[in-house]
């Protein structure tokens, strides 16, 4: 058979100055019609670049193919004129990308958006168009297309919007479909269902898709064959069980090993352990007000009781905008809670004012989800580790030590201290941030998908240590994460929240094995690559 | 850009409609508070002046009586709160004050002088848009290229000749040396629409250089931004043409900026206004300011200041109120 | 950024910063010297800076001294000089005398001390005041909403508009002209700092602070505050230019400095009667007084790209 895209020893050429001479290396695969080839590496391996290149949309004098092939059905689209690369463009070939909100152009009717596509490459009637737009809207399982043509994109939800997406690229039946990390940015059941969705449709017009991303879980729920990326190489390329099951480069065996297994691990726990901080109805509302307008009111978070007990993990698992976030602001008292109580050791702290709330403050610490803004980029991060130690009246030279002990202790050099953030890469940061916090002496300790922006190597690590951490200093850990696999190897109980409000609390163990309400089972049953157990070929 | 705030979820068009309503009287009534604010400055201005106001008015030699009349005419004499009402009262009812140096009513003045400065300021406007748009969109297309750091260099140079500097160049070269167009002096469409344009050309051109330059600079800037957008990578993925991705979909992107700076461009405008027509000697509403102050004419002073703060109020409450049709994402 | 992590203990820097560290000059001030805008911009402002300052040395007489046999001369008119002691002396009028007979060339130069102490005034003044406004509105919840609403209210009376209604209730002098150009710009600098402390305060760095308990004065001054320097540089300088610009139209329109000062605005204003017989009276004095904005303005925009990136970006 024929592949509909065979890339051939392409390099691609950085600009000077960069970190490497190559984005890409002498890379070659090819993807058949009818079948999905996953690309998938880590941030800067080069997957991206791939599927720009083919697409002839690498940023101009930044990217530069040096050498090489890309074929489309066997036409050299590296030597095809600008023209030649536009008619080809959603006729041949298709891309779909991560973020369907930014992706849209915002000031334009989705049916408009889908209709452009057919303005520039045939000449149909307007009626025709219209037809042509409504079916292809059905077939990506848009519900009312009719009313969905004169929407515009921020009136859709994620899901939808990357369905008008998916429209748009399928319209002219392309022979190949990229998807750059298309579901990456969606929820984890609107994820489960676009991933359907693709294999369908891929599947009734036997398109050929590359399909790049960094999740195995994905892969091993999509992929027919694998192409693994690391530094701009190849470094392992085969059938998807085969190279899931049994990775043959060390890079793919430490990648696949790194993904947290969906078996929640055996945690032996105290139940006798004393109760450091508990919640007991706890609600955040946010309205708005405003002349002449009703009062919107909104529900950020409704009667959460939580407890934590000392030295152990509470998980609090939902999809975005389900409140998760809004619990843990609560607890640190960055946001002020509208009703309920928060209690840390007996003592009631969530409507403390602050100067009452100073004593307090220090015993509760959080760590934010992007490491890159969480420290302050002007001060070197000795300053910032120590910042809270010397607010609560310790020397300087005394919190330094500290600091430097700390450092020893998330496994990093004592002596850079005096380095500024920018000198750090992402994991490094975040165990800058864990220091910080340790600095304190919390009794809680809140991580607010504190590995969420990591990638799956370095998060492995970090959630190491936040463990470890955990069990050295005798810490309630707060875990908030949308990600089902990390809950299921890091926390002792947790809680499911959906619509701002809890719907499942329970052991682990249980939730995982047992769920009882209907959310957390469809949760469950959406997450990715479910079936498989990754990195048991590491097992003895 | 505060209102520049995204909806999170989609509504039904009814409903959209009455919020419609709702958005444009709450637009309205906002712009009261400003106004309100700049009344009560205009008001306390002379009030809170350190010195007797009246005596200040007089000027150096003023004589008591005269320094009594002044007192008198303004009410200066009257507790400061009983001053206020009647002088907002005034205001409301549209009694501006009797000028001390013209001996007329202000609002009289205004009306006389009115259509001078309003053809000036829309045929600088029409000038204005032909040339900054396109400077501002070719600049951000060849970003970086020569052409865009010849529509730079011409934008700063904008800002920093002063109007009166090039006014008087324009007039050296154009009126006496070539003499294309008349030195100085005002036309009325009424006398026909040459000779009208004949004589606005220049202090328009001369009023439109530091605008053009504004607006350019952020037609630029704001097509640079949109340009780097990922629906601008979706736009050329889907096999369109530079030109119709330029137009199509990164100009009106670009739009709510572009047409932001063009209202608070406006104060600029308004302040160009004064200078342009004292050099070209247009018998406007920014002469009459200038005449006013070297007249120590307060009342018409405080009447124009009233009046263009009300006029740059309300040209951005229009703009404001354009946004909701330009981006279909700006809440009602 | 990829790779596995580094080895435990052993530091190595995240490999896209070191390629750009490696690419990018160490500090700031050698950016600021490579930057070919601020090169140019701080050159001629320094020229200017020291033609104010020792405006009496070069070659100029004093300025006011009025001659009615020399009026009007054109530039390059040579003629004998009587100083206070009797003696004579040769001088050329390089550009010119005006209608009174005074050297214009004195007077250019010497219209230059105005001009600069007016901009860095403004500029100094409006800055100390907005950032200080800025800071504790853009903190204190309930004195924002009045705050802004005054700052509403002066901006929406055009500046130069305010500027001028300000100088017909004072008389006319250095500091009065200094206060009104002032009022009107404080506005600008108070809506720029509050929108840096609004964007910073969501920092999660700040939120970090806050957890561990630092004070808000300490926020503001810690982390805050250095985020507002390089913006309110580059707007100080761009305040400065419009100052002076303001400065040059109200000695103008007359409602400046006296005019028995030499200012560039004074010197055009009482050239433009005969200007179209001599306009070397306007020529003079407009180039230096275009020039002086003109760098000020190119050495703002060479500051802004340096400085200020993330502005850079959205202003162009």
């Amino acid at each position: 058979m024929q592949p509909v895209l065979k890339i051939d020893n392409l390099s691609v050429q950085l600009p000077k100055g960069a970190d490497r001479q190559h984005a890409l290396e002498y890379v070659s695969f090819e993807v058949h019609p009818g079948e999905i080839l996953c690309l998938v590496g880590e941030s800067g391996s080069g997957k991206s670049v791939t599927g720009l290149s083919v697409m002839g949309l690498l940023p101009k004098g930044q990217l530069t193919p040096v050498s090489g092939q890309i074929l489309l059905q066997d036409e050299n689209l590296l030597e095809a004129s600008d023209e030649r690369l536009r008619d080809l463009r959603c006729t041949g070939m298709s891309m779909i990308f991560q973020e369907p909100m930014t992706a849209l152009n915002p000031v334009m009717r989705c049916g408009d958006q889908i209709d452009e596509v057919l303005r520039t490459h045939i000449r149909l009637a307007p009626k025709e168009r219209t037809q042509r737009i409504l079916r292809i809207m059905e077939e990506v399982r848009l519900p009312e297309p009719k009313r969905l043509i004169n929407t515009y994109p921020h009136q859709l939800s994620g899901g939808q919007r990357q369905r008008i997406m998916i429209a748009m690229a399928l319209v002219l039946e392309p022979v190949l479909l990229i998807a750059d990390e298309p579901t990456t940015a969606l929820d984890v059941t609107t994820q489960a269902s676009i991933l359907q969705l693709i294999r369908d449709i891929q599947r009734d017009h036997q398109t050929g898709v590359l399909f790049i991303t960094h999740d195995f879980g994905v892969v091993a729920e999509i992929a027919d064959r694998v192409a693994v990326m690391q530094w701009g190489k190849v470094v392992e390329f085969g059938e998807a069980k085969q190279v899931l099951s049994n990775p043959q480069h060390a890079y793919t065996r430490m990648l696949i090993g790194s993904v947290p297994s969906m078996t929640p691990s055996q945690r032996e726990r105290d139940a006798s352990a004393q109760v450091v901080l508990n919640t007991s109805g706890l609600s955040k509302t946010y309205s708005e007000r405003a002349f002449f307008r009703s009062t919107r009111t909104v529900h950020a978070v409704q009667k959460v009781d939580l407890e934590v007990r000392r030295g152990e993990t509470l998980g609090i698992v939902g999809e975005s905008g389900s409140g998760k976030t809004t619990v843990a602001r609560c607890i640190a008292r960055l946001t002020d809670p509208s009703s309920g109580e928060i209690f840390l050791d007996g003592k009631e702290i969530g409507r403390l004012r602050t100067g009452q709330l100073r004593p307090y403050r220090r015993r509760i610490q959080i760590i934010f989800q992007d490491p890159y803004r969480s420290l302050n980029p002007r001060r070197v991060v000795g300053d910032s580790i120590i910042e809270g130690a010397t607010n609560y009246g310790l020397p300087r030279d005394k919190a330094l030590e500290r600091a430097r002990s700390l450092m020893e202790l998330v496994q990093l050099d004592p002596n850079v201290l005096d380095r500024f953030p920018h000198q750090f890469s992402g994991g490094q940061r975040q165990r800058i941030c864990i220091a910080r916090a340790l600095t304190m002496e919390p009794e809680v300790l809140i991580a607010d998908e504190a590995v969420s922006a990591l990638d799956v190597s370095v998060q492995a690590q970090v959630l190491k240590l936040l463990d470890d951490v955990r069990k050295h200093f005798n810490l309630a850990l707060l875990f908030i994460t949308h990600d089902l696999r990390v809950a299921a190897q890091i926390c002792d109980t947790m809680a499911v929240m959906s619509q701002s409000k809890v719907v499942e609390y329970g052991l682990t163990r249980d939730v995982f094995t047992n769920p009882q309400h209907e959310y957390t089972q469809s949760l469950l049953n959406a997450a990715p690559g479910k079936g498989w157990d990754f990195g048991a070929f590491l097992a003895p | 850009m505060e209102h520049f705030k995204v909806r999170r979820s989609g509504t039904l068009a009814k409903r959209s409609q009455r919020t419609m309503l709702g958005f444009l009287v709450r637009r309205i009534l906002a712009t009261i508070p400003v106004l309100a604010m700049v009344a009560l400055f205009v008001f306390f201005m002379l009030r809170l002046t350190p010195g007797d106001p009246a005596a200040i008015l007089a000027g150096d030699n003023g004589e008591p009586h005269q320094i009594e009349a002044i007192r008198e005419a303004l009410g200066l004499n009257e507790p400061i709160l009983t001053q206020l009402t009647i002088w907002l009262g005034n205001i409301l009812q549209g009694d501006l004050g009797e000028s001390f140096f013209f001996n007329k009513k202000v609002t009289e003045l205004i009306a006389m002088r009115v259509d001078a400065t309003l053809s000036l300021a829309i045929v600088t406007l029409i000038i204005t848009l032909a040339v900054a748009i396109p400077l501002g969109v070719l600049a951000a297309y060849r970003h970086g290229s020569w052409v865009d750091r010849l529509v730079m260099g011409f934008s700063v140079l904008g800002f920093s000749v002063p109007i009166f500097v090039l006014g008087y160049f324009l007039i050296f070269i154009f009126s006496v040396k070539l003499n294309w167009f008349p030195v100085q002096g005002f036309k009325s469409i009424s006398d026909g629409f040459w000779p009208f344009l004949h004589h606005l050309i220049l202090p328009s051109l001369t009023l439109s250089v530091i605008y053009i330059a504004l607006i350019a600079r952020m037609t630029r800037a704001s097509v640079i931004e949109v340009l780097n957008e990922d629906y601008i990578r979706t736009a050329y993925a889907k096999g369109l043409s530079n030109m119709v991705v330029l137009m199509r979909h990164a100009l009106h992107n670009a739009a709510v900026p572009i047409v932001t700076i063009t209202g608070i461009g406006v104060a600029l405008l308004i302040g160009g206004v004064v200078v342009t027509e004292s050099v070209y000697n247009i018998p406007g509403l920014g002469r009459l300011t200038v005449d006013a102050v070297l007249g120590r004419d307060y009342p018409t002073i405080q009447a124009l200041i009233l009046v263009f703060s009300c006029v740059y109020v309300v040209i951005n409450l229009l703009i404001d109120l354009s946004y909701t049709l330009l981006d279909p994402r700006i809440r009602y | 950024m990829s790779a596995p992590e580094e080895s435990p203990i052993a530091l190595e820097v995240d490999s896209a910063a070191s390629a750009a560290a490696v690419s990018r000059p160490r500090t700031v001030l050698q950016m600021l010297v490579r930057n070919p805008s601020v090169c140019f911009g701080g050159v001629v402002l320094v020229v200017m800076l020291l033609t104010a300052l020792l405006a009496p040395f070069l070659g100029t007489i004093d300025p006011s001294n009025i001659d009615p046999i020399y009026r009007n001369k054109v530039p390059g008119t040579e003629r004998m000089l009587r100083l206070d002691d009797g003696s004579e002396v040769p001088i050329t009028h390089w550009m010119g005398t005006d209608m009174l007979g005074r050297d214009v060339y004195s007077r250019v130069i010497y219209g230059s001390q105005i001009s600069l102490v007016v901009g860095l005034a403004v500029a100094i003044l409006s800055i100390a005041v907005g950032l200080t406004i800025g800071l504790v509105s853009g903190y204190i919840r309930w004195l924002d909403g009045i705050v802004m609403r005054i700052m509403d209210g002066l901006m929406a009376i055009p500046g130069i508009l305010l500027a001028i209604a300000l100088m017909s209730l004072f008389n006319a002098g250095l500091g009065t002209v200094i206060f009104a150009i002032f009022i009107p710009e404080i506005p600008r600098v108070v809506r720029l700092v509050r929108s840096i402390v609004l964007s910073i305060r969501e920092e999660p760095y700040v939120e970090a602070a806050i957890s561990v308990g630092t004070s808000v004065p300490l926020i503001l001054i810690r982390h805050v505050l250095p985020n507002t320097i390089a913006p309110l540089i580059v707007q100080g300088t761009y305040i400065c230019a419009s100052a002076i610009l303001v400065e040059a139209i109200l000695s103008f329109l007359g409602v400046g400095i006296p005019p028995e000062i030499p200012t560039w605005g004074n010197i055009m204003a009482e050239g433009r009667m005969l200007f179209r017989v001599f306009p070397h009276n306007l020529l003079y004095p407009g180039i230096f007084l275009a020039f002086t904005i003109l760098a000020v303005n190119v050495l703002g925009d060479g500051l802004r790209d340096t400085l200020d990136p993330r502005m850079a970006k959205r202003l162009g």
